[in-house]
């Protein structure tokens, strides 16, 4: 038979695999990402998507250079780069500059997560690793907030008119002592960074996520059954001065934070008991944060701390191999 | 009904629709026949014949040499025409005894003993076992007598016969299932017998409905039980159906042994009945010629020694550009250069797969998901010790149970890096192997 002269392939089992994908994956996390971003869009004019677009250019083209630089193998071909910068802008507040948000990609790209070895080997989340740099370099503009529906000049970035730099419900909580309605922290219709504002459309995303797998279920649900727990004790305590558990979880950059920054694969824990030390560990963190640190939020502080831990932890929760018994 | 499972584990597609409805066909005698003297994990054997021998059908034409090895036998009646290396699915070349079949059909079968269990004596019916060559027929080929015959400080209180099948595309255990339960179920108990055990288990996996349903009526006034295991890979790995079945765990470098099991394939029962019942020694076995650069899937009961391409040709050849050569299951097979290789004692599978119908790219950094961790039977780090093995730390990859690894391939199917975290660890543990053998030194 003349197929015998033919090259067959040789390479170790096994020789079928599942059809998912690095790929298919981060382009998942996109699609789920557009309707908070779409909604985002709405409330606070298309300033948001010019944002949008300057970051994900910025961090394709930041990619392109150090993978260039670097002579290593092209890795765009995988959206992590798109993710980054769309993860970026969703938590940075409405108004903020452009030249600001180009630096904070180059920032996440390149000290984030290419510095590092590229993706796969970052320790860091490289979107909070770009906003914690922005946060440092322009602590002004980032805890600058515009009510929604007010609109943004599309150019500048500036809040149009007599429209009023607003306070975000943590702020106005710790600061003020004023609480915001949950109904209006659910969907969304308040201050805060772009895509943390609707709670509703980040959870609904996330479900998608979930349902593939491509979220370790366990760190969003233990970040929030603590968050939950202690917020609750501590409104218990002093009601007057902490909000309640319900507050905690729906303000602020929880939803954000919890269910697509602590749950990046790369920059969380393998195990199943490993996720839950890591949510536990970020909630506690983040109330810790709110209540007695200096900031009014703490989701980003909790989950980059918590990300230095996951290679400890990943080795104290190293699960017990079939047939051994007693410690590793 | 409840099912009998383990942890993890994955679903591939199975695909047996392909081949599970063709029943078995004797395929042809080919011009030449090919029987390599190594077959079986051990010692290989010596010849016993010269170039110009004539041998009969059943005829030992290779000896066992030491303990843990398995005679070979001609599986026609024919002539030496060689004795050197040639092509064998392991990958090198190994010394083969090559014949031309006659077909006169003479015969050399072993004295047989009969089928009345009560009248079989155990150590005769060992060393028939030993004789007529049977090794381990689900692909590992241990040589069979040596697993029937475990040390004095190991007694053996349960024997497993495994007819799983949790390999995608095979479907010869299930045929055989179907086609020769009585032979089967006498097999097992002669095993049962040797081993001096009573309680006997046959294993099938839930989606072999007919099988399960034959082997329970074949059973049904025995002292044999059928107990049905999710449909889950890899459910037919001994350590994994062990736990599944009787919740023991075989502990961490051991063997079945050490937890009084004793896990056969449903093949090598069979074997065993025909070697003790009609003295005819392991010159053939069921393969199922499958996958879809195959014309017509197919079942067959093969003489060893057989030429793949002459199997190939039985089967309607094949059709489009045939990609991927694998002897064995599409999980733990090993890929082939070319199709002169012979079947051989451990071969359960031919498949044969389009060059579109598998991924072959450039694998990329582990992301972390945590999908192999999730999959991984064994409950090990696969991904962990994939970047391990990468970076050549072996004695961290020992630490990390790389040699625990059943190399089941779960870890490798759901990587959405598409990494080679088998050939990864299967790396690492040579190292190791060979690290070990200069310490000895």
């Amino acid at each position: 038979m003349e197929n015998n002269k033919q090259a067959l392939v040789l390479s170790t089992s096994p020789h079928i695999k599942n059809n998912e994908s690095v790929p298919k994956i981060m382009f998942s996390v996109i699609l789920t990402l557009i309707p908070a971003a779409a909604f985002s869009v709405y409330q606070f004019g298309l300033y948001i998507l010019l944002l949008c677009v300057v970051s994900v250019a910025t961090c394709i083209v930041s990619e392109y250079v150090v993978v260039r630089l670097r002579k290593r193998p092209f890795t765009l071909t995988d959206y992590s780069a798109v993710v980054t910068g769309i993860l970026l802008v969703m938590v940075l507040p409405p108004g903020f500059p452009v030249y600001g948000v180009i630096l904070g990609a180059v920032v996440a790209i390149v000290i984030g997560k290419q510095i590092f070895g590229g993706i796969g080997y970052n320790i860091f989340n490289p979107a909070l690793i770009g906003r914690a740099f922005l946060a440092a370099t322009y602590p002004v503009f980032i805890s600058k907030w515009i009510q929604p529906r007010i609109g943004i000049d599309a150019l500048t970035g500036t809040a149009v008119a007599d429209a009023l730099s607003s306070a975000t419900p943590l702020a106005s909580m710790k600061f003020d002592g004023i609480g915001t309605p949950f109904i209006s922290l659910f969907f969304g219709t308040t201050g805060g960074s772009i895509g943390e504002t609707s709670a509703f459309l980040i959870i609904l995303g996330s479900l998608y996520l979930i349902s593939k797998k491509y979220i370790k279920w366990r760190i969003p649900a233990s970040i929030f059954v603590t968050v939950f727990i202690l917020g609750q004790i501590f409104h218990y305590i002093k009601p007057d001065q902490y909000p309640g558990g319900v507050f905690h979880l729906f303000a602020g950059g929880l939803m954000m934070g919890g269910l697509y920054m602590a749950t990046d694969m790369v920059t969380s824990p393998l195990t199943k008991k490993g996720c839950v030390i890591f949510g536990a560990a970020i909630g506690f963190l983040v109330i810790v944060i709110r209540l007695f640190g200096g900031l009014p939020e703490g989701v980003m502080y909790a989950i980059l701390f918590m990300n230095a831990f996951v290679p400890v932890i990943n080795r104290a929760t190293k699960p017990k191999i079939f047939g051994t018994w007693g410690p590793a | 009904m409840k099912l009998f499972t383990f942890k993890q584990g994955v679903h591939p597609p199975y695909k047996k629709e392909l081949s599970k409805d063709k029943p078995i066909q004797k395929a042809g005698i080919p011009e030449k026949i090919v029987i390599p003297l190594v077959q079986h994990i051990g010692a290989p054997c010596k010849p016993d014949v010269v170039v110009g021998d004539a041998v009969k059908e059943g005829q030992m034409i290779g000896k066992a040499r030491g303990f843990v090895s398995a005679p070979v036998h001609s599986p026609v009646s024919g002539k030496v025409k060689r004795i050197e290396k040639a092509p064998h699915p392991l990958g090198q070349d190994i010394l083969a005894v090559i014949i031309q079949p006659n077909g006169n059909g003479e015969m050399a079968y072993m004295e047989p003993m009969g089928e009345k269990i009560n009248k079989l004596d155990p150590t005769s019916m060992l060393s028939h076992i030993l004789n007529a060559g049977i090794v381990g027929l689900g692909g590992a080929a241990f040589p069979a007598h040596v697993k029937f015959s475990p040390p004095r400080g190991k007694p053996i209180n349960t024997l497993i016969i495994n007819g799983c099948e949790c390999e995608p595309y095979l479907a010869a255990d299930h045929r055989l299932m179907l086609e020769h339960p009585d032979d089967l179920l006498l097999g097992a108990h002669m095993i049962g017998k040797v081993l001096g055990v009573k309680n006997i288990i046959i294993a099938i996996e839930s989606n072999k409905p007919d099988a399960i349903k034959t082997i329970d009526h074949a059973a049904a006034h025995g002292e044999i039980v059928c107990m049905v295991t999710e449909t889950k890979y890899p459910q037919g790995a001994e350590k994994v159906l062990i736990k599944a079945l009787l919740n023991r765990e075989v502990p961490s470098g051991g063997l079945p042994m050490d937890v009084g099991v004793v896990v056969s394939n449903v093949g090598t029962a069979l074997a065993v009945c025909e070697a003790v019942r009609d003295g005819k020694p392991l010159i053939e076995r069921v393969v199922t010629i499958t996958g879809n650069a195959v014309k017509y899937s197919g079942n067959y009961l093969v003489k060893i020694g057989t030429p793949v391409i002459n199997l190939i040709e039985q089967a309607g050849g094949t059709t489009g550009t045939p990609g991927k050569f694998i002897m064995g299951g599409p999980m733990m097979g090993i890929a082939q250069s070319s199709f002169d290789v012979p079947v051989i004692k451990g071969t359960s599978g031919i498949l044969i797969l389009k060059k579109e119908d598998y991924m072959e790219e450039e694998h990329r950094p582990c992301i972390k998901c945590s999908f192999c961790v999730q999959s991984c039977p064994i409950s090990l780090l696969p991904s962990t010790l994939s970047l391990i093995a990468e970076a050549k730390k072996w004695g961290l990859a020992e630490k990390y149970g790389v040699n625990d690894c059943i190399e089941c391939g779960s870890c490798a199917y759901v990587c959405p890096s598409k990494r080679p975290i088998v050939q990864f660890i299967k790396t690492a543990k040579l190292k190791l192997q060979e690290i070990k053998a200069r310490e000895k030194k």
